[in-house]
C-alpha cells in the first residue's frame, strides 16, 4: 500500500507575503522557514549603502528583544515552546528557520512576528553584537575552508551577488544603530518575503494566523540593487596553513531556466557522490586528498558550479590539474548512461527521504517559491529527471565549462600554476 | 513501531525498529572498535581500518563499492570514535537488499597493500585538514591531557607518524581482534519487514568468525591538567575544558545531559547569556559525552586572545554557581523540552532513529523507544542535578588553549 501523501496548500496575503505549507502524514513535528529579502547584497542597495555585515548584525539585533518580551524573555519563550531555531543572513535572504512540535507551530510563529515585525531595537545590545560579529569575522580567518568559499562567491559573481554576510571588520566596526534600523525599515518587507512550513499543521487554521499575525506588515518598494563585475578571475590568499585549499566556480544554468536538470546532473557526476568523477580521480585512485566535491548553487539570475578540494602543499599542484582534466573530461567526453542513472536514483532518493524531515520540506518549500514562484512536485521532477539522456546532459556539459569563465582561488603557503586548457 | 531482535549463531545480535509510516530504512553496523582500543604504535587504526573497508571486498573493489551504493541511491558513511566504527547507509525500502549487500560486503574487507598505501595518503591529508581547525587542535590536546596515560585520551585520527609507520599487517591483525561478530551489532530503522531482514542478515553475515575481545574500560577520573599550545597565526584564542561526568552504565547521563543543555546549549544558556549575548565570546558551549566507565563534560570557547582569562573566570562562575546553588524548576523544564523536541525530530528520520537505537544496544542490550528516552528526561529532579553536580564537579577542569597567546591562567 503507498504511503498517504502530502499535500501542497499556498495563499497570497495583499501585503505580498507568500505562505506555502505541506501537511506531512505520519510526522508530529512542524517547522517553518521564513525568507525575507535582506540579506547582505541588499546592504549595497542605492541610496542605503549600510557596510557589509549589517544584515548579519540587523538578524543578531532584532532577536534580542521584541513585542513584549526583552532578549532574555524572547529566547525563554522559545525554550519552553522546545523550538529549535537559527537566524542567520545570507547572500539574498535573511533566514529565520524553526522546527518544534506541531502544537507550538502556532505559538513559535507569533514569537517570529514579533522579532520580524515589532523588533525592540534596544540600544545597549549593539556593542554586544558589534562584537560578536567581529570575533566571528576572526574566526573565520582561522577557518581556511569556510573562508576560501566566501572569497571565491565575492570573486565569481557580480557583486552584490557574492557578497559574504559576515561582511569586513572595517564595515563592522562602524555600522550604526541608526543606519541598522533604516536597513530594517528599507529591506524587511513582506513583497517578497516567503513563510515555507512543513509537518503536522492544520492548514486552514495556519492560513488564518499568518494572516493574523503578518496581515499588517507594511509593503515596501523593492530596494534597487545595481550589479557591477567582480573578480578577479585568478587569485591566490597566502595563509601560512597545513593544507592549500582549492576553490573554483563556473557559471551554470539558473533554476527556473530551460537547462536546470541538466546542470544538475552534470555538476551532480562531476563531483555529488562517492562513485563522482572528482571522488574517484582525486581520491580513491590518487589518493590526493581527504574532501574534494561539486556542487550547484542556484540564484535567481544566474547559477554556478562550485568545486572544492584541500590539500597539502606538495600535492596541491597535482590535484588541480587533476580537477582542471576531469573538468575538460567532462566538456569534451559528456557523460554515460550508467552515470546517468546512478545520479537519478541518488537525487530520487534524496527528494523521497526528505518527505521524512520537515525541516528540510519547509525550506525546500519556501525555496522552490522563491526561484519558481510555485513549488514542484515530485512527479515532476522525477519526470523530467527521466527525460535526461546521456547525449542531453552531455551537450550541455559542453558548454558548462568553458576555461576563460572559471574563477580560481587558492589559499595556503604557495601559489599554484593555473593552467587552463586552450 | 514495532521492535525485534535475534541473535545469530556466530553471536552477531540484530536490532530493527521498524515503522510503517517511514519513508525510506536505515541500517547499520555497531562495531566496538575505536581509538580507546588502540595501543600506541597503532594510534590511529580503527579509523585508518575504517577507510580502508571502503576499499574493496572479494567481490569488490573500492570503486564498485562506492558504485553499488549509489546505483540504489543509498546515502552512505561511516564514523569513528574514541570507543566505536559506526558504518550506515539509508535508502528506499525496495533497494534494502542491494544496498545490504554492499554493507555487510565491506565489512571483510580484503585490506589490499596497495590500497592501504594509497589511502594513507587520504589519512595524512585528513589529519593535515584538522589540524588547520584550532577547535580540533583544541580538543585532541584535551582530551589527551586530561585522560593522561589513559587510552580514552588517544586521538581519533592518530598523527602523521603513527600513520606512516603503520604496517597492512598490523591492521589486519587488529581487525580480526575487533570485527568478530560477537563484537558488532546490525541495527535497521524504519520501514521494512523483519522477516526478511533477519534473512538478509543470516545471508550475508553466518559466515562471519572471529574471536570475541575484550576491552579495557576500567573506570578513570581524569586530571584537571593545563596546556597551552601556540599557534601564532591564529587570531581567535580556542579553548576546550574537560571534567569528568558520569559515565554511560550510570542512569545520570539524562541528567547530565540536561544539566549541559542549562549551563552550556548554544543558545539560551548560562555560558550564552555569561560570555556570548554580552559579546564576551564568539562560541561558548558544554556537551556532555559518555563513554564505557568513563564521562566528560566539554566546554568549547572561541574569544580574543586578551579576553582568555576573563572569560575563563566567567566559565569558572557559571561552574562554581551551579555547584553551589543547583539548577531551578524553570531552567530544568525549559531545558527538558529544547532536548524532548530535539530528540522527536530526530527520530522522525530513520537514521535518526538508527544511532540511538544501536548504541543503546551495544552498551547496554536494551532497547530504547523514544516513548522511554523521553520518560527519562521528564524523570530528572532538580534534587538529582544537586547530587549529580556534588558528585562531579564542573570546576576546576582540565583546560587546552589554543592560539596566539600561551599566558594564559586558569582561575583556580
Amino acid at each position: 500500500m503507498p504511503a498517504p501523501t502530502a499535500t501542497i496548500q499556498q495563499h497570497e496575503y495583499p501585503n505580498g507575503l507568500v505562505l506555502v505549507a505541506e501537511t506531512m502524514p505520519g510526522v508530529q513535528s512542524a517547522s517553518f522557514t521564513l525568507l525575507v529579502p535582506a540579506g547582505a547584497a541588499y546592504e549595497a542597495a542605492e541610496g542605503l549603502d549600510v557596510g557589509g555585515g549589517a544584515a548579519t548584525m540587523l538578524c543578531e539585533w532584532i532577536t534580542r528583544g521584541a513585542g513584549d518580551r526583552d532578549s532574555r524573555e524572547l529566547l525563554n519563550a522559545l525554550d519552553d515552546l522546545g523550538v529549535s531555531h537559527s537566524e542567520s543572513a545570507q547572500t539574498v535572504h535573511a533566514g529565520f528557520s524553526a522546527a518544534t512540535l506541531g502544537a507550538n507551530l502556532i505559538p513559535a510563529l507569533e514569537i517570529f512576528a514579533d522579532i520580524v515585525l515589532r523588533p525592540r531595537f534596544d540600544e545597549e545590545e549593539v556593542e554586544p553584537i558589534r562584537s560578536l560579529c567581529l570575533q566571528n569575522l576572526r574566526s573565520l580567518e582561522d577557518d581556511p575552508g569556510s573562508k576560501v568559499i566566501y572569497e571565491l562567491r565575492r570573486r565569481h559573481f557580480p557583486e552584490p551577488w557574492g557578497r559574504p554576510s559576515p561582511g569586513n571588520p572595517e564595515d563592522v566596526a562602524r555600522i550604526t544603530p541608526e543606519s541598522l534600523r533604516s536597513f530594517h525599515r528599507a529591506a524587511y518587507r513582506p513583497n517578497g518575503a516567503i513563510l515555507g512550513v512543513a509537518g503536522a499543521i492544520d492548514w486552514p487554521r495556519l492560513r488564518d494566523a499568518v494572516g493574523a499575525l503578518f496581515g499588517g506588515w507594511e509593503r515596501r518598494p523593492e530596494p534597487r540593487l545595481s550589479e557591477r563585475p567582480a573578480g578577479p578571475r585568478i587569485d591566490h590568499i597566502a595563509r601560512e596553513t597545513q593544507q592549500i585549499q582549492i576553490a573554483m566556480a563556473a557559471p551554470a544554468a539558473t533554476v527556473a531556466g530551460p537547462d536546470y536538470y541538466r546542470a544538475r546532473a552534470a555538476v551532480a557526476i562531476l563531483g555529488g557522490y562517492s562513485s563522482a568523477r572528482l571522488f574517484t580521480e582525486v581520491r580513491e585512485r590518487r589518493g590526493l586528498c581527504y574532501s574534494v566535491y561539486a556542487s550547484y548553487e542556484g540564484q535567481r539570475e544566474r547559477g554556478a558550479m562550485l568545486s572544492y578540494a584541500g590539500t597539502s602543499t606538495e600535492r596541491a599542484q597535482e590535484t588541480l590539474d587533476v580537477m582542471l582534466a576531469e573538468f575538460r573530461r567532462l566538456a569534451d567526453g559528456g557523460v554515460d548512461l550508467e552515470e546517468l542513472d546512478t545520479m537519478r536514483a541518488g537525487l530520487k532518493s534524496s527528494l523521497i527521504m526528505a518527505q521524512e524531515s520537515s525541516m528540510s520540506r519547509s525550506s525546500a518549500l519556501a525555496s522552490d517559491w522563491y526561484f519558481l514562484g510555485r513549488v514542484r512536485p515530485l512527479d515532476e521532477i522525477s519526470a523530467a529527471m527521466d527525460a535526461l539522456t546521456p547525449e542531453s546532459v552531455s551537450s550541455y556539459a559542453r558548454t558548462l565549462l568553458k576555461p576563460g569563465e572559471l574563477t580560481i582561488l587558492t589559499l595556503g603557503p604557495t601559489p599554484l600554476d593555473v593552467k587552463l586548457p586552450a | 513501531m514495532r521492535f525485534h531482535h535475534a541473535t545469530l549463531d556466530n553471536g552477531l545480535e540484530v536490532i530493527a525498529e521498524l515503522n510503517d509510516d517511514a519513508h525510506s530504512i536505515a541500517a547499520g553496523f555497531f562495531v566496538k572498535a575505536g581509538s580507546r582500543d588502540e595501543s600506541p604504535e597503532l594510534a590511529g587504526v580503527s579509523h585508518f581500518l575504517e577507510h580502508m573497508t571502503f576499499k574493496g571486498t572479494a567481490r569488490r573493489d573500492a570503486l564498485a563499492v562506492n558504485k553499488d551504493f549509489d546505483r540504489v541511491g543509498a546515502k552512505h558513511n561511516a564514523q569513528t570514535s574514541e570507543e566505536d566504527t559506526f558504518y550506515h547507509f539509508t535508502c528506499l525500502p525496495e533497494y534494502l537488499p542491494r544496498a545490504f549487500d554492499v554493507l555487510a560486503d565491506i565489512l571483510r574487507p580484503t585490506l589490499r597493500d596497495d590500497d592501504f598505501e594509497t589511502e594513507k595518503k587520504v589519512i595524512i591529508e585528513e589529519i593535515l585538514m584538522y589540524m588547520d581547525n584550532p577547535m580540533s587542535v583544541a580538543y585532541e590536546a584535551a582530551k589527551a591531557a586530561h585522560f593522561g596515560g589513559h587510552p580514552l585520551g588517544n586521538s581519533i585520527l592518530g598523527t602523521v607518524d603513527s600513520i606512516t609507520a603503520m604496517k597492512a599487517d598490523d591492521m589486519r591483525s587488529y581487525f580480526a581482534s575487533r570485527y568478530s561478530p560477537a563484537n558488532i551489532v546490525l541495527g535497521f530503522a524504519g520501514k521494512g519487514e523483519w522477516d526478511q531482514l533477519l534473512e538478509l542478515a543470516a545471508d550475508r553475515c553466518r559466515d562471519w568468525t572471529g574471536v570475541h575481545p575484550a576491552r579495557d574500560a576500567r573506570p578513570v577520573r581524569g586530571r584537571r591538567a593545563f596546556e597551552a599550545i601556540l599557534r601564532e597565526d591564529d587570531l581567535q584564542q580556542t579553548i576546550v575544558g574537560v571534567a569528568d561526568g558520569p559515565p554511560l552504565e550510570s542512569d545520570d547521563r539524562y541528567a547530565a545531559h540536561l544539566l549541559a543543555t542549562i549551563l552550556g546549549d548554544h543558545t539560551s544558556s548560562h555560558l550564552y547569556w555569561a560570555l556570548v549575548d554580552p559579546g564576551h565570546a564568539d562560541g561558548a558551549e558544554i556537551s556532555y559525552q559518555d563513554y564505557n566507565q568513563a564521562g566528560g563534560f566539554y566546554t568549547f570557547l572561541s574569544c580574543e586572545p586578551d579576553d582568555v582569562d576573563d572569560n575563563l573566570e566567567r566559565v569558572a562562575e557559571v561552574c562554581r554557581g551551579v555547584m553551589e546553588k543547583g539548577v531551578t524548576e524553570r531552567e530544568l523544564a525549559q531545558a527538558r523540552n529544547k532536548v524532548l523536541a530535539r530528540s522527536v525530530i530526530r527520530g522522525e528520520r530513520p537514521m535518526g532513529r538508527l544511532a540511538s537505537l544501536g548504541f543503546h544496544w551495544a552498551y547496554r542490550r536494551a532497547y530504547l523507544p523514544i516513548e522511554r528516552e523521553l520518560e527519562a528526561f521528564s524523570g530528572v529532579s532538580v534534587d538529582q542535578i544537586g547530587r549529580l553536580v556534588r558528585e562531579w564537579p564542573l570546576w576546576p577542569m582540565t583546560i587546552a588553549s589554543v592560539g596566539p597567546t600561551t599566558e594564559v591562567q586558569p582561575p583556580k
